[in-house]
């Protein structure tokens, strides 16, 4: 009973630190996955940040009269007893005599942009369709959320896939396409936020005040709908890298001599077996991306909200 | 129940006429002239005026879309560019590979998924859960493609001349084929025959065919064949099965009904299996209806890569080969199965949990 007067006693500014942002970040550090994520994305966004210091060659750079290389040449580390009067290549060379490992260390830069741009646009769109459905409901909201319900009746990468026929082959378009794909879900998400958010007391008090609705909207409402759009965003990106990777693996993404994963494993399929190092390193690199974004966004719905039951996203 | 499903089954109409229009939108949106890609060289004004007509484009738009509407009613998606066949028909001998493959996979994420989840719910913070679940948290984030290049170069290249070597595509070994069941039972029904299009269809079912007509070599082959396939394509809902599994599952042990069931002095078994499983299952069921999207898409990848003659990779190469309508009829019957397929599941998901009734 004593600590009642203690805790009104206390400075605002330490009840701040309790605010949902903390909170956030305090629980999530405390999950391991969580942490194995966000470090691995710490390292990609390096990765990405500094690839002209890491690779040791340009991405698109072929060396032939440069070194002595061969055609699709398997991997060549000093450590692992390559002799030491030959050029190291750590992933190898491909069939354009080319360093792999320099082009996965570029291909981050891609990705990343990929995910995060792809996912960007599908939140902005998405939120702006979204809110104004859930905010407005009646006849808006039907025909904005019946529209979603078709583009979600298609399987997204099959949509996808359709959505580049029109607009033509490239990395562009396919960021377009899954982007497109991507909004009915955060359209969802949203509305669902706005729905439960603008029946709340602190919603009719901003009103009552003379707020206009756009005013409502955006400065009200839709701060308080940003955590499940947080986590949605999160897992989004893992996703988007993934089919980016494999809508550029089918040749109707990034085109060469583009250093994307996708692109890279797509040229060089068919020597799978023969060069199956030029395979492996650019798939282990997607997977480990995505991997990262895919434990983060666990660990931020967990952390946001402890209550919510572990469903994933289905993909 | 009877009034939801009805309700769900009247629900999903104008879905599948937004599909259909969506359809109809991207193919008129799709650049260059239908004319010039079906006639080639041959394409003169004339010629195009005269197809224009015959295809009905010189039609008003909206009459143009209720022509259309009525062709896919019967069945009718115009023919190939390229193979000069009827799309019905290329769909009818490729959906089997499809649904064959997707089958099998579905079949074994559930069977490996379903139960590493419940171990790993059982025994949480364990060795086996932090295995599992690492295990699954790679498996949905592994590309479906890479997996299947790294188990083809695992499978018949290092495995070479050892029992597990297996050959890394094609449906059948060389020199293998397999008989339809109507020219095996002399039923003697002919190209021309009303019949013909179904029991090709049916006999497009390697596995069923074989087991049907008893020829246990193509059978053994046949399964032999998808065993990597499957395998890669069942990775993605493997993982998901398993971890939602999981989480449902850890959610039900911790319920008061359980703890009942344990006081009266249950075998831990008998709780886990008979009263937590089956309401742990619920979302399971939902997933897995979700789970037809990510096999499609993954079936497009994986037929590419071990040469399976399915939809996905017919549909790929319509899309590199220009194939409009071979594009448009199979994204049409793709998306009018994975409408079908998440109305199964939602109406069986309310026939399982009596509470959905109440919606």
């Amino acid at each position: 009973m004593t600590s009642i007067p203690e805790a009104a006693a206390l400075p605002a500014a330490s009840l701040r630190s309790n605010s949902l942002l903390r909170l956030t970040l305090r629980r999530l550090t405390r999950q391991r996955n969580a942490r194995v994520g966000l470090t691995i994305l710490i390292s990609l966004i390096l990765v990405a940040a500094f690839a002209p210091l890491i690779a040791p060659y340009e991405p698109n750079r072929d060396l032939i009269g440069i070194e002595p290389v061969t055609q699709r040449q398997k991997p060549c580390i000093h450590l692992l007893g390559c002799p030491a009067d030959q050029p190291q290549h750590i992933m190898g060379i491909d069939a354009n005599y080319r360093d792999v490992f320099s082009r996965v260390v570029y291909g981050t830069r891609v990705s990343l942009m990929v995910g995060f741009t792809t996912i960007g646009m599908a939140i902005l769109v998405g939120t702006l369709l979204g809110a104004v459905a859930g905010y407005a409901g009646g006849w808006a909201d039907n025909v904005i959320m019946r529209f979603m319900d078709v583009l979600l009746a298609f399987p997204g990468f099959l949509l996808a896939i359709a959505i580049i026929t029109v607009l033509g082959r490239g990395l562009q378009n396919a960021l377009y396409a899954i982007a497109i794909v991507n909004i009915p879900h955060f359209a969802r998400v949203v509305r669902a936020s706005v729905l439960s958010i603008k029946e709340q007391e602190f919603v009719a008090a901003t009103r009552a005040l003379g707020a206009s609705d756009t005013r409502i909207l955006f400065l009200r409402i839709l701060p308080n709908a940003l955590p499940p759009l947080i986590v949605q965003g999160t897992l989004g990106i893992a996703g988007a890298i993934l089919e980016a990777a494999a809508l550029s693996f089918l040749g109707i993404g990034a085109q060469p001599p583009t250093p994307e994963w996708g692109t890279m494993l797509g040229t060089e399929r068919n020597q799978v077996f023969t060069a199956p190092h030029l395979v492996f390193f650019p798939g282990i690199a997607i997977m480990i991306t995505v991997l990262a974004f895919n434990l983060l966004g666990d660990g931020l719905r967990d952390a946001m909200d402890p209550r919510l039951a572990q469903v994933s996203k289905p993909r | 129940m009877k009034q939801f499903a009805i309700r769900r089954i009247l629900y999903t109409i104008p879905v599948l006429l937004g599909i259909l229009v969506v359809t109809f939108v991207i193919a008129r949106l799709i650049p260059g002239d239908p004319c010039t890609a079906a006639l080639g060289e041959r394409a003169t004004q004339s010629a195009c005026n005269a197809f224009n007509k015959r295809m009905g484009l010189d039609k008003p738009i909206y009459v143009q879309l209720g022509i259309y509407m009525a062709d896919v009613l019967r069945g009718d998606f115009g023919n190939s560019i390229r193979f000069h066949r009827p799309v019905s028909t290329l769909l009818l001998e490729k959906l089997p590979v499809t649904i064959e493959l997707g089958v099998i996979a579905l079949l074994l994420a559930t069977i490996i998924g379903i139960p590493a989840g419940i171990l790993s719910a059982v025994r949480r913070n364990s060795t086996t859960d932090v295995v599992t679940m690492v295990a699954a948290n790679v498996g949905v984030s592994m590309p479906v493609y890479w997996l299947g290049l790294m188990l083809q170069y695992l499978f018949a290249i290092l495995l070479k001349d050892t029992f597990l070597w297996l050959e890394p595509g094609k449906r059948l070994s060389a020199g293998l084929s397999s008989i339809p069941f109507y020219k095996a039972w002399g039923l003697g029904i002919s190209t021309t025959s009303a019949l013909y299009p179904a029991v090709e269809f049916i006999s497009n079912f390697f596995l069923f065919n074989s087991v049907i007509t008893f020829d246990f070599v193509v059978l053994g082959d046949a399964l032999k064949h998808l065993i990597l396939p499957s395998l890669a394509l069942s990775t993605i809902p493997m993982a998901i099965i398993a971890r939602i599994t999981r989480s449902s599952m850890l959610e039900v042990l911790s319920q008061d009904y359980i703890r009942t069931a344990r006081a009266k002095g249950l075998v831990e078994r008998m709780v886990v299996l008979k009263h937590a499983l089956r309401n742990a299952l619920l979302p399971v069921v939902t997933i897995l209806g979700l789970q037809a999207g990510t096999l499609f898409a993954g079936a497009v990848l994986t037929e590419s890569i071990f040469s399976l003659a399915g939809v996905g990779r017919s549909l790929f190469d319509a899309i590199t080969g220009r194939d409009f309508p071979v594009i448009q009829g199979f994204t049409v019957v793709i998306a009018i199965g994975y409408v079908a397929v998440n109305l199964v599941v939602d109406i069986s998901y309310a026939y399982i949990d009596p509470r959905i009734k109440l919606e």
